[in-house]
């Protein structure tokens, strides 16, 4: 099963935005072996969310962890029955942790989308 | 003559100033592009109404049709189609309606279908035809509305045609400018009043438009916003007072030109100096 994580510039930190974060780190529980792949969508004028779940989607992901998401991402992911889970904090590995011991909880907050309108 | 009236937030006067200058000439065509909240018709009252609906076009897929080829989401700038188990999948709220998934489906999976998204009516008030852009609750993008007015704009045979504007600088006020032969721009006395000011300055001066200020809600002391017009050498076409009768008038739907010979004076006079502006 692989793992789709959004992750800052500094491959450390979760990002907050699933669409615009700049990369995944996709990791597989199987081989226990992780990889960072570029958001095409990162700097998209707009339907960031969208494409982003299409770059997840294609890197056979079955899992994100999160700390929310776009209502048009969470239909996009859901249609590629990839199912989200809230992050907590800022940890990769702490998070992916908590997702394999059953500790994190399905992403509640599924917005509207900030539509180029911020919210960082 | 068409004159566009723009503030850079709501509240400041743009419909008070639209429809009161519609009202006091001799025959005028106003249009409502302020296609989120339209107003001018709860002044107007129009009589004789007729709507049209506003449809978009939005593409549909076939899934029996579709063979996942993706062309016509590379081909998407705006990133409304996704591709998933190999079926596209249409995002109708950020389709900007350009046809182009249409034309690249080598499948002929992708069909055009039309969805309203709002309304436009037409009625009559007195010397003044009033047009409406109305917005369905929910809507993204009032642009399409206020294109379909425009065509009606570009062909308006009345003398003197009024575009109420959206508050702000952004795309709907843009489009809502293009045909303008000269731009209103209505101002409150105060500090934050001049930093909306400035932005719909910006954006005259960008799209190369003639342009004057009314100042609205004039009280008696420093006005911020005339002290702009004067280090800006911006033409000042009236002055609006801060008047209670005027605002329990407004505030009651009332056309205050239409009710009181000295408000149907100071817009006539605003009137005046706009044509004589505008004539340079």
């Amino acid at each position: 099963m692989r793992i789709a994580v959004p992750v800052e510039e500094n491959e450390k930190d979760i990002c907050p935005s699933f669409g615009r974060t700049p990369l995944f780190y996709i990791y597989d529980t199987d081989t226990k072996e992780g990889h960072f792949i570029d958001n095409d969508a990162m700097n998209a004028p707009g339907g960031a969310g969208i494409k982003a779940a299409q770059t997840v989607i294609d890197a056979k992901a079955e899992i994100v962890l999160v700390p929310r998401c776009g209502e048009n991402a969470a239909k996009a992911l859901e249609a590629g029955n990839v199912k989200l889970y809230e992050s907590v904090g800022l940890s990769i590995e702490e998070n992916i942790q908590a997702f394999l011991d059953g500790k994190l909880s399905v992403v509640t907050d599924i917005h509207p989308g900030f539509h180029g309108h911020g919210g960082h | 003559m068409k004159l566009a009236v723009l503030s850079g937030k709501g509240g400041t006067g743009k419909t008070l100033v639209s429809v009161n200058l519609a009202a006091v000439a001799e025959q005028a065509a106003y249009y409502d592009c302020d296609v989120e909240e339209p107003n001018g018709h709860l002044f107007f009252k129009p009589e004789q109404v007729t709507e049209k609906t506003v449809v978009v076009k939005t593409p549909e897929v076939d899934p029996d049709d579709c063979i996942g080829c993706r062309k016509c989401a590379d081909f998407c700038k705006f990133n409304a189609i996704a591709v998933i188990n190999d079926k596209a999948m249409v995002f109708p709220d950020v389709c900007h309606p350009c046809g182009g998934c249409e034309l690249v489906c080598p499948a002929h999976a992708i069909f055009e279908t039309e969805r309203p998204i709002g309304k436009i009516a037409k009625g009559v008030s007195g010397n003044v035809s009033v047009t409406s852009g109305i917005l369905n609750m929910g809507e993204e993008s009032g642009v399409p509305i206020i294109r379909t007015m425009l065509k009606e704009i570009k062909a308006a045979k009345q003398d003197l045609v009024m575009i109420d504007c959206p508050p702000g600088s952004a795309c709907v006020v843009m489009e809502s400018i293009i045909d303008a032969d000269y731009c209103i721009l209505v101002a409150e006395p105060t500090i934050f009043g001049v930093h909306n000011l400035n932005m719909v300055y910006e954006l005259v001066q960008l799209f190369g438009k003639p342009y004057g200020v009314v100042l609205n809600k004039c009280l008696d002391g420093e006005n911020p916003a005339e002290q702009f017009c004067v280090e800006h050498s911006i033409p000042i076409l009236g002055r609006i007072p801060f008047d209670t009768e005027l605002g329990r008038l407004n505030s009651n739907s009332e056309i205050v030109s239409r009710v009181d010979d000295k408000y149907h004076q100071l817009f006539s006079g605003i009137l005046q100096q706009v044509k004589e502006a505008a004539a340079q």
